[in-house]
This record gives structure tokens, C-alpha cells and sequence, in this order.
């Protein structure tokens, strides 16, 4: 394409120069029509793209009265609505900063839990190659593809059962069920790349299981630790259904619960909850676009090769 | 364990469990086992308690067939299966082709294709929750922005999206798709980018430019993938809540469930967990074949890397 404009260009002179000026011009014009229907098609997805994000903007910047109008700009916009938020001057709001700090400890500790325990599944499966490991792998890959909506009925009475209703450890539980078997492929999957004679050399010079695992296999899968840690937290930090139904208190409710309470009131103060949903939304964001480059090789890498 | 097989040699129950011992043990060492075993429990009590329990569980809740005449009579149900049906078809094949083409186009080299990713990326990145709330609101029918958009910029009076069935479960899977798109479209781009360019330049010297190098070179590359990728975008919508629960509610009048929201209903709203199990059981006749391709495809996959 590219090489058949640069030969035909000097030769586009007149409307009558012969099949090559044709050609170049044909070329030069499919080039233009080419990058006009590219931009068209960058507009219409940047349109597409941010018009429910910036829905969520422009009614945090509004006063509440001005959220029942039908303005699509915002009718002097302030910040005032953070300000509430922030201060929890509301009363839906009373204990924001408390659920938030419920939030980052469930998302924390399901990370924490969830590389722990699929480094150390990876690492007897993969490295020690313990006998019938595949068993535990085929075990992680259906809990993979279970939805795990469908489970969450049993679940909840489970926990019930449990005395771990009301608990945020039953949303902990939940989390790393449903984030360790991704985590566990991604390990396997990255583990290969590491020579495994390195551990039987270390083997030979006398060192434990747990040495080889602390010292040797840890290091060596940082990438993999960052891309499925960011993975882990992500998830914690935005998932809804089982913490909508194993926290109900206020005191150990978490954001996304709290902010989904808002709409069973009546007249919802739209401007509070956008700016409530802002601020819930600013740490997974910063953390994805952070960690964008580690987590998209990993998905490749486990989630999905053909 | 080793002090207790040597002194009772010959005994044949011995004989038996050594060889068992000896057969989950492998080639490992004695201590390494130990060690082996240690660090696979924490794995393994997590998959007994909280997936094998609460499946069984589930399975028994969901084992009275007079519970399953009471799902299928009911016309929510009926409508929710319907609703799940056109939900998959169109959620998935417009979701997983639109990012199939879109994949394509960030292929383009420039710093402004680059800036477009980051933004296209957007929806994927935000929270579930803000994003679907915001939907909910964008799409009443009388405060709502898109109706006002249309009515400053175009004149037009929207209708009530959410209040009607079938304008209600279109906003459902539109907002799905808005929401899901980036996501396919990250994973099919890595495809094609582990496609070796010299397969491109040996095609475009027999000729291959254009649709012929999409169709006969890039789509066959990456058709398994897109197996795979459908084959897991519908595992995973049938287990979507999230996106009928904010944008819809379900409603107008329980007409847009699918069936994950139906079951969570069933079980809360109406206090019948059993209800709620048996309608999620009644995907279970699609969803394991689904699962058992799906789970060969990836493992074969693992094999060859």
C-alpha cells in the first residue's frame, strides 16, 4: 500500500498522464476517504465511550435540585457534593469513611490471600510436580468457569451455617475462591518460562521445599505476582453481588453496597451518589492504568491462548 | 509413616497402603512430600469449603423435582429464559465482533490510535457499579441525559427506555456490551499482535491485501481464539448480574430478568432459596456442556505452549 503511493506520487501530473497518475490519484484518494472514515469512527467510539462517564461527572458537579432538569451541561457545577461525601454529611453517608476502610481491608487481604495461596498451589503442582496435580489444576479450571453468581445462593447459607454471616471473612472467602483459580493458571502458565533446573540444583546443594520456593521461584515470578495481584485487588475492590448479600450492617457494609443502597430511596440524591461512585471509582482506575501493560500480557498469557 | 511400614512388613493391608503412600508420593523425597502436601492444603480446604460444599449443596437444595413444575410454570420464568436467550445471542456475538473489527483498527500505528485505546479502555477500567448506576439514570425517560440529548440536539422525544420490556432489555445488553467491549477487544488485539509479521509479508507478495489478508490470513489465526473467547463470553454472561440488576432492575414488572438475577430474587425477595437454586440449576443442561469444551480447549491449549 504504503510502497505503491511512493512510486505513483511524482508521476500524478495531469488527468491524462497515462494508468500511473490514475493509480496515484485512486491511491490518494482511498488514502483520504481511508483516514476520514477512521476519524468518523474514532468520534462516534469516543462518543460511545465516555457519554455514561461523563454522565456520572457532570451530576456529581450539579446541585440536587438540578439533577431532575433536563440540561446536558451542568447547571452551576461545584464541587460541593464531594465536600459532603468527604465530610459524610449526609445521612446516607454517615459511614463512608469507615466502608471505604472495609473496602481497601477486604480487597487487601483477598490480594494477599490469593497470591499466597495460588503461588504455593502453582509451585507444588508446577515446580515440585507433585503426583495427580493435575487433579488441582482441573479443580481451579472449573471453579474458573463457573459463574459464580450461580453459587451464590448456597454460599450465603453456607456462611449462615458457618456464623460467618454478616462477617467481612465470608466476602473474603468468597473473593478468593473465585480469584485464585485465574491466579493459579497464570502462575502455571509464567512458571514455565523458569528453568526447573535451577531448583534441582538447589536441591542437590541441600535446600528445602520452602527455601527453594522463598528464595528461587518467588523472586524469579514477580511479573506474574504484580500483573495477578492487580488482577486479585481489581476484583475484590469491585465486585457487588456477595457483599451485597453477606454484608448487611452498616458498620460492616463496603462502598459498592452502601452506594447501591441510595437507590431504594425515593428521591435519590443523584449528585451525592455520582460523587460517592467517583470516589469509589479513582484507586481501581489508577491502579489499572498503572498496572495496564503487566496485566494485559498477563490475560493473554492465561485467560485465553488459542 | 516409614517407621511404621518397616515394622509391620508382610501384613498385606501394609503392602497396600505403602504402595499407595508410594504412589501419591512420586518421586519425591520424604520430606518433600511433607512439604508438597503442606503447600497444596491451603488450595485444597479453599475448593472443598467454599466450591465442592456449596455446589453439592446447591444440588441438593435443587434435587426436589416438584420445585422444578413450580419454575416452569411460572411466566417470569418463561420470559427470563426468553430474555437469557436473546441476551446471549446478542450480547455475545455483537460484543465479540465488534471487538474482533475494533482489535483490528488500534492495529494502526500512531501516537492518536494510542491515546484512543486508553480512552476506549475506559468502561473496562471503571467499577461495575458506577458504571451501571449511570446507565440506570442516563437512560430515564424523563431526566435522563440521553433523552435530553436527543430532545436539545435533535428535537426528538425519547421514550422511556427502562419502562418498557423490550426497550428495557435492549438498554440492558447495550450498557453489557458498552461495559464488555474493551475487555474482548484487549485479548483479541494481543492476538493478532502474536501473529508474526512475516506471515503478513509472505501474503501480501502473493497478492493478499486488504479483506483477502483479513479473511485469509488474520481470521484463520485467530479463529480458535475466537472459539475459545465465545465460548467463555457465554459462560460468563449467563452468570451476569450486574448489568440487569442496575441498568433494568429486572424490571418493568419482572419482564428482563436473566437468570441470575431471577435466582437471587427468588431466593431474597421472595424468601424461596430453593426456587432460586432450581431456576439457576435449570441453565445447568446448557452450561456443562459449555464447560466441558470449554475446559479441554484451554487445556489442550496449555499442552502446546
Amino acid at each position: 500500500m504504503s510502497m505503491r503511493i511512493a512510486v505513483s506520487e511524482p508521476v500524478a501530473v495531469g488527468p491524462r498522464s497515462g494508468s500511473a497518475g490514475r493509480r496515484g490519484r485512486v491511491a490518494r484518494r482511498w488514502r483520504y476517504a481511508n483516514s476520514a472514515g477512521i476519524a468518523v469512527l474514532y468520534a462516534v467510539m469516543l462518543v460511545w465511550t465516555l457519554t455514561p462517564l461523563y454522565n456520572i461527572v457532570m451530576i456529581a458537579l450539579e446541585h440536587e435540585g438540578d439533577v431532575y432538569g433536563n440540561n446536558i451541561l451542568p447547571v452551576q457545577p461545584s464541587l460541593d457534593s464531594f465536600w459532603v461525601v468527604f465530610t459524610q454529611g449526609y445521612w446516607y453517608l454517615e459511614h463512608f469513611w469507615h466502608q471505604f476502610g472495609n473496602t481497601v481491608f477486604i480487597a487487601g487481604m483477598v490480594t494477599f490471600l490469593v497470591l499466597l495461596i495460588a503461588s504455593m498451589t502453582s509451585f507444588t503442582v508446577g515446580r515440585m510436580r507433585l503426583r495427580n496435580g493435575w487433579l488441582i489444576t482441573n479443580a481451579a479450571l472449573l471453579t474458573y468457569v463457573i459463574p459464580a453468581s450461580f453459587l451464590a445462593i448456597p454460599f450465603y447459607l453456607i456462611m449462615n451455617r458457618y456464623g460467618l454471616a454478616n462477617n467481612p471473612w465470608s466476602v473474603i472467602a468468597a473473593l478468593v475462591t473465585f480469584a485464585t483459580p485465574y491466579a493459579i493458571f497464570i502462575f502455571q502458565e509464567y512458571g514455565r518460562s523458569i528453568p526447573i533446573e535451577l531448583d534441582e540444583s538447589a536441591r542437590i546443594d541441600g535446600a528445602s521445599p520452602l527455601h527453594i520456593y522463598l528464595r528461587i521461584y518467588l523472586p524469579l515470578m514477580a511479573p506474574a505476582l504484580v500483573a495477578v495481584g492487580t488482577y486479585a485487588l481489581l476484583l475484590a475492590w469491585n465486585e457487588y453481588l456477595y457483599q451485597f448479600l453477606l454484608l448487611s450492617d452498616k458498620r460492616n457494609m463496603t462502598v459498592p453496597v452502601a452506594l447501591a443502597q441510595f437507590l431504594n430511596s425515593d428521591q435519590a440524591p443523584w449528585n451525592y451518589m455520582m460523587a460517592t461512585a467517583i470516589i469509589y471509582a479513582l484507586p481501581p482506575l489508577a491502579t489499572y492504568y498503572a498496572f495496564r501493560h503487566r496485566m494485559s500480557s498477563g490475560l493473554t498469557m492465561g485467560g485465553v491462548k488459542g | 509413616m516409614t517407621a511404621a511400614t518397616v515394622l509391620d512388613v508382610g501384613s498385606p493391608s501394609s503392602t497396600r497402603r505403602r504402595s499407595f503412600w508410594r504412589y501419591w508420593r512420586g518421586n519425591l523425597k520424604g520430606s518433600e512430600f511433607a512439604w508438597a502436601l503442606a503447600f497444596s492444603v491451603p488450595y485444597i480446604a479453599v475448593f472443598v469449603a467454599f466450591v465442592a460444599y456449596p455446589v453439592f449443596y446447591g444440588l441438593w437444595m435443587g434435587s426436589d423435582p416438584a420445585l422444578y413444575s413450580d419454575v416452569f410454570s411460572d411466566v417470569i420464568y418463561q420470559d427470563t429464559v426468553v430474555n437469557t436467550l436473546v441476551f446471549v445471542a446478542l450480547g455475545v456475538n455483537l460484543k465479540l465482533f465488534l471487538a474482533l473489527l475494533l482489535s483490528g483498527v488500534f492495529m494502526r500505528p500512531g501516537w492518536w490510535t494510542k491515546v484512543m485505546l486508553m480512552l476506549f479502555v475506559l468502561p473496562w477500567a471503571v467499577p461495575q457499579l458506577p458504571a451501571f448506576i449511570s446507565l440506570h439514570w442516563m437512560l430515564n425517560g424523563e431526566w435522563g441525559l440521553l433523552n435530553n440529548a436527543l430532545w436539545i440536539l435533535g428535537g426528538i422525544e425519547g421514550p422511556s427506555w427502562l419502562n418498557e420490556r423490550w426497550t428495557a432489555l435492549g438498554a440492558a445488553i447495550a450498557s453489557h456490551i458498552w461495559k464488555w467491549t474493551p475487555f474482548w477487544t484487549v485479548i483479541l488485539l494481543a492476538g493478532r499482535m502474536s501473529i508474526p509479521q512475516d506471515i503478513y509479508d509472505a501474503a501480501k507478495v502473493d497478492g493478499a491485501t486488504g479483506l483477502n489478508r483479513f479473511l485469509f490470513v488474520t481470521f484463520p489465526l485467530l479463529a480458535n481464539l475466537y472459539l475459545v473467547l465465545t465460548l467463555l463470553a457465554t459462560i460468563f454472561l449467563l452468570g451476569d448480574f450486574n448489568t440487569v440488576f442496575f441498568v433494568t432492575g429486572g424490571g418493568p414488572n419482572n419482564e428482563t430478568h436473566l437468570l441470575a438475577t431471577l435466582g437471587i430474587r427468588n431466593a431474597f425477595d421472595l424468601a424461596r432459596p430453593d426456587l432460586g437454586v432450581a431456576v439457576v440449576m435449570t441453565a445447568l443442561p446448557v452450561l456443562i456442556p459449555l464447560v466441558i469444551i470449554l475446559m479441554r480447549k484451554l487445556r489442550t491449549a496449555e499442552v502446546q505452549l
